[in-house]
């Protein structure tokens, strides 16, 4: 029992370590932006050219505490509390209460991260584990001059200087590891092991990354959303992703927007993906337009956005969730959902699922990739409209032909695990394989 | 893809027992009353085929949460991207690590090898 206080204890500790880790990467930016205030030297470049006028207008300006209305030149903010007058949005000033967890800084989230720290969010937790290159100058926000940075210190530096309003973290971290896993829960939970983030917004280029956001969003019952760009650089989309409400990132499987070749959503190694500055912001727009709607309760936030730039054609969907999804959790959170709820998600739904598919099948629908997908009666109510299709066969009903009779192949009466690990272990120990391994 | 395996290869992964627990590491019970147990009875079954046949190729164990898995073969690196995602999402939750193993390595290790051997960057050792 007391080895048990102990290691709660040590964990607690971590999470405290990994948390002010972040925020040291914030506090950093905000302390190196002083110092450049103070000795002058902010953005160097511009102060060479122009040195005595350039100089006023440069200075990073000094921490907001409320956001005011006022229409004056100085006031960062009198176009966002404009959408108030205008009556789009009821409460502007409520972002400033706003938490938003952003993972992979890439083309799409480094550019999504501007866009929440331009619009006055409260705070942002920054999540990468890459550094900056000169490969990635194609795209926005990143500068030459920060190559070799991590792109979390890099994305923090340059955000408290556009905006010191907002609280900033950095988390230089692969979510995909054993460990990486765990610390990224843990940086999103708070004391009480609830999240402590209102959105995720997941801009990751891998299948992997997904399914580890999808799962820790799962478990701690956190709204997130997905965007992606396909590898061939002109489509993409986003997908709003609510625990038991809307489908999770297992319950089927993702969504290629036809623009002759497919995404996959996989990374290929050793194959260089294309990327263009354009299609990366039109989806980093799209994607902080619908965190803004879901944030501050204005319009209407349909399911699922794909973008096709070759076309300009937009493919919009619901996505219910798959009562047989393969993640457990997900069940368990449909089952739990009161109905009232299911009912209210799908604003766009209606008009996009009736849409009659086209004769000559242009977009190269595949509702159906493998014949076997076709059977399967969690999905033969989601026809997918056109310009969608899915990457990969849609999952097989358990006890499917496949494995008829998989119950007598596998025993699962006994013999316990430590047997079985221990079974394992003699079996590859006195695999002569070993011997000629090395 | 599934046309692409030799016959060889088809035979050995039929022997392999199929799993039928969906669960993953994070599903922590069922993950360790039931996947984990399977996936070790069919590891276990697979290395007593292969030593039956005088083809024992590969070693492998676990931490004991089943999340870390490493071992020996004669090189290699299984690709589990774009060419099994496919055929894992048509055969879940039926195939374990084992049938990877089968399908993946075994037929990467069978036709790099040789050539490895015949560009000189690998040896034999007498
Ligand atoms: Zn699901």
């Amino acid at each position: 029992m007391e080895a048990e206080g102990a290691i709660a204890g040590i964990e607690n500790i971590e999470q405290r370590i990994s948390k002010m880790q972040g925020e040291m990467q914030g506090i950093n930016a905000r302390l190196e932006a002083a110092v450049k205030l103070a000795d002058g030297s902010a953005y160097p470049t511009a102060s060479a050219a122009k040195p005595a006028a350039a100089k006023k207008v440069q200075e990073p300006r000094t921490k907001e505490t409320a956001m005011s209305a006022e229409v004056v030149d100085s006031n960062p903010y009198s176009r966002l509390m404009a959408l108030q007058r205008m009556g789009i949005v009821s409460n502007y000033q409520a972002i400033r209460q706003k938490r938003v967890a952003i993972v992979g800084i890439g083309g799409v989230g480094s550019v999504a991260a501007e866009m929440l720290t331009r619009c006055g969010i409260g705070s942002l937790l920054l999540f990468d584990y890459d550094k900056v290159e000169l490969a990635n100058m194609n795209r926005l926000f990143f500068r030459p001059e920060q190559s070799g940075m991590t792109k979390t210190a890099a994305a923090t530096e340059t955000l408290i200087n556009i905006n010191p309003d907002v609280e900033l973290e950095g988390h230089t971290l692969n979510i995909t590891t054993l460990n990486g896993f765990d610390e990224f829960k843990r940086i999103l939970s708070d004391d009480t092991d609830k999240s402590r983030v209102d959105l995720v917004l997941s801009c990751v280029d891998n299948y992997e990354a997904r399914m580890t956001i999808n799962q820790v969003c799962l478990e701690l019952n956190q709204t997130w959303l997905e965007s992606g760009v396909s590898e061939d650089a002109v489509s993409g989309h986003i997908q709003l992703l609510q625990p038991g409400i809307t489908a999770c990132f297992a319950c089927v499987p993702p969504l290629v927007v036809a623009s002759g070749i497919d995404e996959r959503t996989l990374k290929r190694e050793g194959v260089c993906a294309a990327s263009l500055p354009t299609t990366m912001g039109i989806i980093a727009g799209l994607l902080v337009q619908h965190a803004l709607k879901l944030l501050l309760k204005f319009g209407e936030v349909t399911p699922y956005v794909g973008y096709s730039s070759l076309k300009d054609f937009f493919p919009t969907m619901s996505l219910k969730p798959n009562e047989s999804c393969s993640n457990g959790l997900c069940c368990k959170l449909q089952s739990s959902q009161p109905t009232s709820e299911l009912a209210t998600t799908n604003p766009a739904a209606d008009v996009d699922e009736s849409s009659p598919f086209h004769e000559d099948n242009e977009w190269g629908i595949e509702v159906a990739p493998e014949a076997e997908a076709a059977s399967s009666p969690a999905l033969g109510e989601q026809a997918l409209p056109e310009g969608l299709s899915y990457s990969l066969p849609v999952q097989q009903p358990a006890q499917s032909e496949v494995a008829p009779d998989a119950e007598e192949h596998m025993d699962n009466t006994e013999p316990s695990l430590e047997d079985l690990m221990q079974q394992l272990e003699t079996a590859s120990s006195s695999n002569k394989g070993d011997s000629k391994a090395h | 893809m599934a046309e692409s395996w030799d016959s060889g290869t088809k035979e050995a992964v039929k022997q392999i027992p199929l799993l039928t627990s969906i669960a993953g590491p994070r599903d922590k019970q069922e993950w360790q009353e039931k996947r984990l147990k399977q996936e070790l009875q069919s590891l276990i079954k697979y290395i007593q085929l292969n030593k039956q046949t005088d083809s024992d190729w590969f070693t492998i164990t676990s931490n004991k949460d089943g999340t870390h898995w490493s071992g020996k073969c004669w090189g290699g690196k299984i690709c589990l991207t774009v060419h099994f995602k496919p055929l894992w999402a048509k055969n879940s939750p039926h195939f374990g690590i084992a049938h990877a193993l089968c399908l993946g390595l075994a037929p990467w290790l069978a036709a790099e090898i040789p050539y490895m051997i015949g560009e000189g960057a690998i040896k034999v050792k007498s």
